[in-house]
């Protein structure tokens, strides 16, 4: 059902965790609907140096989720508000139909979190 | 561990059956000694099948082409045959979906419905179902035993009820014929569908049991084939397949239930010792010998799934992800769980092939990979994770 990119992405994630001095935070879903993820983001000079994920889900939302951080780490603030649903699931060589809606949501929480770092930025005195 | 969604052929089965596909390939309709040979070999199957269920004679068995089948015969047969005497049919919420969607099929044609509530476990509610019955009540259609959570349930104490109040009562014995005795006549059932493929006989093959005296309609007209209730040609190998698997699973099933609860049971208690905060789904003593239906909170099944699936474990869950429809089992919403724990279900259904050998492997990966999804969940109390 999956394919070999997901399945890599599912069995050995990468980065994740929290971060716990994180400039952003953004989590989207619900348990209810099987799908809760959040994703943490640490800033430098308008790049992301850091990205790290937590995500309760099926095999999809965990392999989007792995694939968001990689697509995102080394992107400044715009390009990484530019990273897609599509994009995400198209680095992972494709999702099944079923799941490019409800399980595809880490691109979701990535531009959560960058909201987040800038409404905290506009904050700053 | 997935014989839940598909058994394997029995070898033995599979001998049986192949001389009906090449060599007696008659019509049993035919009058030739050809015809004669097929319609023999339904009529030996037929007394397997009616023996397994303690049916008083054969001729009370119909084959049809599944457990879907069966209930739908069985349901809209009864539906439909005593329309002037009620509209009114009490079944439960965790029926299988064939029974439920004929359910909601008969609504919306004008049928009342009640779908009895179960507890915790699973278990029919007894007196909301007594309470159910009214004047308009013709059938009671009650699952003998759930293949997802596993629970059996008070047959024999429906069963009365329905006689006392002069109620026909149909059971879905699918998930249960060949893996618990049944005796149609002792537990007062009028109508009983059981499926081949769920005790390792071929797919495609069905039948339902109808009590003698016992008067429904059919849903498929055509040649009058088995008594007019079934028309159609005969599925010779099938059927002669499906009378094999249920001489074996009659012969077999003392011992191999026995050797069943001993796994199930050292599968639930090894998972449960194991890993934390991990619970059992249904009855601990009232079910299916092969059924254990486990649940992991702040994890999700379909994970659970591929993470096993690595390691060569096949089990099936009751998440959302997993289904067409995107919604947990309404089984496991019947039985009151919260959707995010529903969603953190699995299926283990074990078969003649189940070792403990495997029951050991399941126990030695299994705490590893909940372990694993846990480190990634956002859920996941941060003291578990130590």
């Amino acid at each position: 059902m999956y394919s070999e990119k997901v399945m890599d992405h599912f069995s050995k994630p990468r980065n994740v965790g929290e971060i716990k001095d994180a400039d952003g935070v953004g989590t989207v879903g619900n348990p209810v609907c099987g799908d809760l993820m959040t994703m943490y983001i640490k800033v430098k000079d308008n790049k992301l140096v850091d990205v790290k994920f937590k995500t309760f889900g099926c095999g999809a939302a965990i392999a989007t989720s792995s694939m968001t951080t990689e697509l995102a780490i080394g992107k400044t603030i715009e390009e990484a508000l530019k990273i897609s649903r599509a994009e995400v699931a198209e680095n992972l060589g494709g999702l099944p139909p079923i799941k490019m809606h409800c399980s595809n949501l880490a691109a979701d929480a990535l531009h959560e979190a960058i909201k987040d770092y800038q409404k905290k930025q506009k904050a700053k005195p | 561990m997935d014989n839940g969604a598909g058994m394997p052929l029995d070898s033995r089965v599979f001998e049986a059956m192949k001389q009906y596909f090449m060599d007696d390939y008659g019509n049993p309709s035919s009058s030739h000694s050809f015809g004669n040979a097929a319609k023999s070999a339904i009529e030996t199957a037929r007394e397997k099948v009616a023996q397994l269920i303690s049916a008083e004679k054969p001729q009370e068995i119909i084959f049809t082409s599944g457990g879907t089948e069966s209930n739908n015969l069985a349901i809209k047969g009864v539906a439909y045959r005593n329309r002037a005497k009620g509209n009114h049919i009490i079944t439960t919420a965790i029926e299988h979906m064939s029974v439920i969607n004929i359910c909601k099929y008969l609504q919306k044609e004008g049928f009342e419905v009640t779908y009895v509530p179960v507890d915790k476990q699973g278990v029919v509610d007894l007196k909301k179902l007594k309470a159910a019955i009214n004047e308009k009540t013709i059938l009671i259609s009650v699952m003998y035993a759930n293949g997802e959570i596993g629970t059996i349930q008070p047959i024999n104490e429906i069963g009365q009820l329905a006689k006392e109040n002069n109620v026909l009562f149909h059971v879905d014995a699918v998930a249960a014929a060949g893996k618990v005795p049944i005796n149609v006549q002792e537990q007062n059932i009028d109508l009983l569908s059981v499926s081949s493929n769920d005790m390792y006989g071929p797919k495609g093959v069905g039948a339902l049991y109808i009590k003698k005296g016992t008067k429904i309609v059919p849903i498929i007209q055509g040649g009058g084939q088995e008594s007019g209730l079934r028309s159609g040609t005969e599925n010779i190998p099938g059927i002669v397949g499906m009378g094999k698997a249920a001489e074996l699973a009659q012969s077999e099933m003392e011992s191999e239930s026995k050797r069943l609860i001993g796994l199930r049971d050292n599968l639930i208690k090894g998972v449960l010792d194991k890993i934390p905060y991990s619970f059992l789904n249904g009855h601990p003593t009232a079910r299916l010998p092969n059924n254990a239906n486990l649940r992991f909170s702040y994890i999700e099944g379909e994970s659970l799934i591929l993470g096993l699936d690595m390691y060569g474990i096949q089990v099936s869950s009751g998440s959302a992800c997993t289904s067409k429809t995107l919604q947990p089992s309404h089984v496991l919403m019947a039985i009151g769980l919260p959707h995010e724990q529903a969603h953190g279900s699995l299926v283990f259904t074990l078969g003649k092939q189940t070792t403990q050998e495997d029951v050991d492997y399941v126990l030695e990966l299994l705490p590893d990979v909940v372990k694993r999804l846990r480190a990634l969940s956002p859920l996941t109390p941060k003291e578990l994770l130590r």
